[in-house]
């Protein structure tokens, strides 16, 4: 039950939000740190209960709808792979909750909708039934697309209706897949689907794969499939730029490991190298691109097209070291890109843009800030000691025997990235003062305070501790790449 | 735990771990304390600083007794750190004959830096700042020169990258010295790609990362051929970066920008020797491949003569160091590519000594004239004594002139290359007659004729913090001139070591294997070498001095060239107008950026428009009538029966 109480608590929380009265709505985002605080508490009290290498977990099953010889079911449970992602997710939300302490138009909707969509990422990270998966995947929908269309900025409607169709597009050949999937192996059941071994199908596997590959593929995005992230992160507020960046697109990797690769490991030997090679063109596509940018939320929206890319290249090398980098890389792109837009978002506030042109020399009126931006900024480029170091270099040892040429095109992105960051640093924060800033206060904030150094702690942490969430990882993935290799 | 040791001569030194990992924590404490609790408090900040470095430096010390006493032994100490699959990593500590003597060079120089930094720094708002980022830095180069295994060394190397950048851009509002960090960290991390494909290449080949297991797989022949070659030569990238190595050298003159103390640490004595630790360290796979030793060699050459050729025509005291420090750092290349590795880091001891005093020596001037440009200065010999004479005494040292420092590691590299590769032996002693040449030709400008009355003070400038006063100069504090004098001390005897092949035995036991034996002492190469010393400081005394060539008629009559130099070889606007800017930003770029916004996201808003157009059409079909829906369903059950059959036939 602890499984189904964390999941439905945020939503649970909403709830209670959009029942306060019209006159303290201001407890609206008390509440919602309320609940994202006692969930984020029950998920690490999870984790350190967890039992490494035990398989799936705190498993929560019921009978749902029976049709015929299908049955759907209730069915809520955590391995070694998603553990980590439900820290991540509750730990994300309750930093999303803590930037949005100062939203003053219609709290009570927004918190509630920051809850529902919390729960429906935990949903996706949890469900062990496809077809309860695919429900909380589209769940995620409804508060994303409000969030954006009502407290985002720019043409708020446009991104936020270009991110709903894009991924009702990808959903649909998800929903095919799921279909075929189970008439041929007669159950959504995930974990029974990714023992199983699938002869007779009404389509080819190779099809399933595919139309699963390119649901998931838009989430994450990759490269044709990105150009809503720019725009959704452009519009987004702070906070669900947080959530999208940080959990969000880890929905598409976790579940690319989850069932593409674990249940169709024959279509995922078939297909490695494209998704390495996709992967890598991600990679460098990105960082290009990111180069051109000159708003700094489009800037890491790129360059989370970039990082992202190597989650793809690690999963395509279908190795354990390559699939465990690839899934330390969401955990520490999550933390470090969070905390990239949460500064940048505080920055926003301050100066009400995100022109890098009309930024400069903010090291002397905001040091704190200016300090946030250079620690996640060489988060980001890869330093070692920090998070997304051990995971990319995970992923490069891990792919670099089967896929030599596509890790040796990836890591020009350690380059790329290094001046993508440092020249917008140079352009943001240092450089000579510029007046028109001279009013702008520091961060000072309570709230502002917890987020920031939150986030900078667990990417300190996840650097120089890898063990934490590798050793949970290993046997999970472990797993995974036995069945890949037969 | 494990314990390893693999002495090729003498026993395993009988330190203890606690004591290793003691000289890397203790800067890191300091670090960490500063950030967190003392910024504000800037003198607490310097003093905490300097006292971790004194304990690390002590150790340091003991830790160099213990390895003598042990006869140069091994010693390796080496924990798991996380795994990964098949991937295991661990955190280690190694003592050798040349760590220890790496961990002495740093500290050392560290030490002294901070304590004149005291001086030099007072006043500056970012004190505090300045011993947190010195502290990092100093943990981050003793855990380099500790690390036992290649992926550990990778992780400090980089976070001595960091430190780099962020001392460098110290001063950040100034638009120069932020570019000027920013150059560094990536052209450096350019090389770095090399070392990080040499870790992924060995790893996967060899699964081991180890520094003892790489030794001993070049030495067996087991790591040969291409992968051999590609490995040195990765290695070799990382070290052309760290090491400002031609043609990655560019940063490192810009590196100027940070205040005086940290070129004269990081950019003159240690960070910059990194590279040639790197190959040092990993010697017996460059001897084992002599395509790799050749490249190493050759390189270093090439770096010699491009920095010693552009230190003649800077006008800045500074940029002169730091062209002097390429080319020496090019040396050491040069002695590892004619198998002189005992040769190589000795003279990375010796140039650590006379380059730190160096750099610190003209810190002193610029504390007493507001400017680092040489046409400003002049005279000043008589007003800051202490200054001249230690500045003098590193010059002769730099230059080779016996019996000093420098004398003694330059000598054994000409030697080296005059017994194993004639070519080399060329560029190195025709180096070494510009060498005389450049540096004389500061001294005469700094510090005799007639004083040229600095730099005003730009009192409208807040971010200055000079309090002297250029018109009047004076010799500095003795924060600042003790640490030269013992400097000097040490760009005077360093260099004695070598007697009787003391120093080459002792770092020799720390890298096994089939080791090159240094040819004997030669008279002959000794007394050429000083010759063409004295050759260049006569030419530099000629010209700047006694006037007896016009410096203005060679700039007339050598024209072209001085055109090249003063443009350094016009390799800055290649790399950034031409390329970065250019052809990369302006051209490549804005290509991709162009087919994103047109041709991707154009398709899907393509999509979009005629999904709009397309339901003004199919509107039309809403009829309301239920059974057009019907024949409606019934075709669409149709014609997925037949691609559900025709994929998946009976």
């Amino acid at each position: 039950m602890l499984l189904t109480l964390l999941v439905f608590l945020p939503a649970f929380a909403g709830l209670l939000i959009l029942l306060l009265p019209a006159d303290r709505a201001a407890y609206s985002r008390w509440l919602a740190l309320l609940g994202s605080l006692v969930a984020l508490a029950i998920s690490i009290g999870m984790f350190f209960d967890f039992q490494t290498g035990g398989g799936f977990q705190f498993v929560d099953r019921a009978a749902w709808i029976d049709v015929g010889s299908f049955e759907i079911q209730y069915f809520l449970a955590v391995d070694g792979l998603s553990m980590p992602l439900v820290v991540l997710t509750t730990f994300l939300t309750a930093a999303a909750v803590l930037v949005s302490f100062s939203i003053e138009y219609r709290p009570r909707a927004y918190f509630a909708c920051l809850m529902v969509l919390s729960t429906a990422v935990l949903g996706v990270f949890t469900a062990m039934d496809f077809l309860l998966f695919f429900l909380f995947w589209e769940l995620e929908l409804f508060p994303m697309y409000l969030l954006i269309s009502v407290w985002g900025s720019g043409r708020r409607e446009y991104s936020a209706m270009k991110f709903v169709l894009y991924t009702v597009a990808g959903s649909a050949f998800m929903l095919v897949a799921i279909l075929a999937l189970a008439f041929s192996a007669g159950t959504f059941d995930m974990e029974v689907l990714g023992t199983s071994t699938i002869t007779t199908a009404v389509l080819p596997l190779g099809w399933v794969f595919l139309f699963l590959f390119i649901g998931f593929a838009v989430k994450l995005p990759i490269v044709p499939l990105h150009t809503w992230l720019p725009d959704a992160h452009s519009d987004a507020p702070t906070a669900v730029s947080v959530m999208l960046a940080g959990v969000l697109l880890k929905m598409g990797g976790y579940a690319i490991i989850r069932t593409c690769v674990t249940i169709l490991p024959d279509q995922a030997n078939d297909y490695g190298i494209w998704l390495a090679a996709i992967g890598s063109i991600s990679v460098l596509y990105g960082a290009f691109v990111t180069f051109r940018q000159t708003d700094v939320k489009r800037l890491i929206a790129y360059s989370s097209v970039s990082h992202m890319g190597l989650v793809l290249l690690g999963i395509g090398a279908l190795g354990t070291t390559a699939m465990v980098g690839a899934a330390y890389q969401m955990l520490a792109h999550g933390l470090i890109t969070g905390m990239l837009f949460v500064v940048v978002g505080l920055m926003y506030e301050r100066t009400h843009t995100r022109e890098i042109g009309r930024l400069g020399g903010l090291a002397r009126q905001m040091p704190l800030i200016a300090t946030g931006l250079v620690f996640a900024g060489f988060a980001s480029v890869g330093l070692p000691s920090l998070a997304g170091f051990i995971a990319e270099i995970t992923v490069f040892l891990g792919a670099f025997q089967k896929h030599e040429w596509a890790v040796i095109m990836a890591i020009f992105g350690v380059v790329l990235s290094a001046g993508y960051i440092l020249w917008t640093l140079q352009r943001v924060v240092f450089g000579p003062v510029r007046h028109e800033w001279d009013e702008a206060d520091d961060q000072k904030h309570w709230w502002e305070h917890a987020s920031v150094i939150g986030l900078a702690a667990l990417v300190i942490l996840l650097g120089v501790y890898p063990s934490l969430i590798m050793d949970m990882l290993d046997p999970a993935i472990g797993v995974v790449s036995a069945r890949v290799a037969g | 735990m494990i314990q390893l040791f693999a002495a090729a001569t003498g026993e395993v030194p009988g330190i203890s771990e606690v004591v290793l990992w003691a000289i890397i924590l203790c800067p890191l404490a300091a670090f960490a304390a500063i950030t967190l609790y003392v910024r504000h408090l800037p003198k607490i900040a310097g003093y905490l600083s300097i006292l971790a470095i004194g304990v690390s430096f002590v150790l340091s010390l003991i830790a160099l007794v213990d390895v003598l006493g042990a006869g140069g032994g091994i010693a390796i100490y080496s924990h798991d750190w996380f795994r990964a699959g098949p991937l295991e990593l661990a955190l280690g500590v190694r003592i050798d004959g040349l760590t220890a003597v790496m961990l002495v060079v740093v500290s050392s120089v560290s030490l002294l830096v901070q304590v004149y930094s005291q001086g030099y720094m007072e006043g500056d708002p970012g004190y505090g700042r300045y011993y947190a980022y010195m502290s990092l830095f100093i943990t981050a180069m003793l855990g380099l020169v500790l690390a036992d295994n290649l992926f550990m060394l990778f992780i400090f190397w980089e976070l001595v990258g960091l430190s780099s950048y962020l001392l460098i851009g110290f001063w950040f509002h100034k638009p120069s010295a932020a570019s000027a960090a920013k150059k560094a960290f990536i052209v450096t991390r350019i090389g770095d790609l090399g070392l990080l494909a040499a870790i992924l290449l060995i790893w996967t080949r060899h699964d081991t990362l180890a520094i003892h297991e790489i030794h001993d797989l070049a030495l067996t022949g087991a790591l040969a051929g291409t992968t051999l070659t590609l490995f040195g030569l990765g290695l070799f990238a990382g070290a052309v970066g760290k090491s400002a190595q031609f043609p990655l050298h560019v940063w490192l003159p810009d590196a100027m920008e940070g205040p005086t103390p940290v070129s004269a640490l990081i950019h003159a004595a240690t960070m910059v020797a990194a590279g040639v630790y790197l190959m040092a360290r990993f010697f017996p796979v460059i001897e084992a491949s002599p395509d790799a030793l050749n490249v190493v060699g050759w390189i270093g050459a090439a770096t010699v003569a491009v920095g010693a050729s552009l230190a003649l025509v800077q006008t800045d005291l500074k940029r002169v160091l730091a062209y002097s420090t390429i080319s020496q750092l090019g040396y050491m290349m040069l002695a590892l590519g004619v198998f002189g590795y005992a040769v190589a880091v000795f003279h990375l001891f010796t140039h650590a000594f006379f380059k730190a005093l160096l750099f610190l020596g003209s810190g002193s001037v610029n504390h007493a004239t507001n400017t680092f440009d040489m046409r400003l200065m002049g005279g000043l010999r008589t007003v800051m004594p202490i200054t001249f004479w230690t500045f003098l005494i590193g010059t002769l040292s730099l230059s080779g002139i016996f019996p000093l420092a420098g004398f003694w590691s330059k000598d054994e590299i000409l030697l080296e290359a005059w017994v194993n590769n004639k070519g080399l032996y060329a560029v190195a002693a025709i180096a070494s007659f510009v060498t005389a040449l450049y540096m004389f030709r500061a001294i005469f400008l700094t510090f005799f004729g007639t004083y040229k009355g600095g730099e005003p003070v730009d009192h409208e400038d807040e971010d200055s913090h000079f309090h002297g006063d250029p018109a009047h100069p004076h010799e500095s504090s003795w924060v600042m001139t003790v640490p030269l004098l013992i400097l000097t001390a040490g760009a005077i005897a360093a260099g004695w070591w070598a007697w009787g092949k003391e120093f080459h035995h002792f770092v020799e036991a720390a890298v096994p294997g089939g080791l090159h034996k240094a040819p004997d002492f030669s008279y002959w190469i000794a007394i050429t070498s000083s010759l063409i010393a004295v050759a260049g400081i006569g030419t530099a005394w000629a010209i700047y001095h006694r006037g007896l060539v016009s410096s203005a008629e060679i700039r007339k009559v050598a024209f072209p060239l001085v055109a090249l130099l003063e443009n350094k070889f016009f390799l800055d606007d290649l790399y950034e107008r031409a390329f970065a800017v250019q052809a990369f930003q302006r051209g490549w770029n804005r290509l991709v950026e162009v087919f994103d916004t047109t041709a991707v996201d154009g398709a899907v808003n393509g999509v979009g428009w005629v999904g709009t157009q397309s339901s003004r059409v199919l509107r039309h079909a809403q009829t309301g009538q239920v059974q057009l829906y019907g024949v409606g369903i019934a075709a669409g059950v149709f014609i997925v029966a037949i691609i559900v059959f025709i994929a998946n036939p009976l």
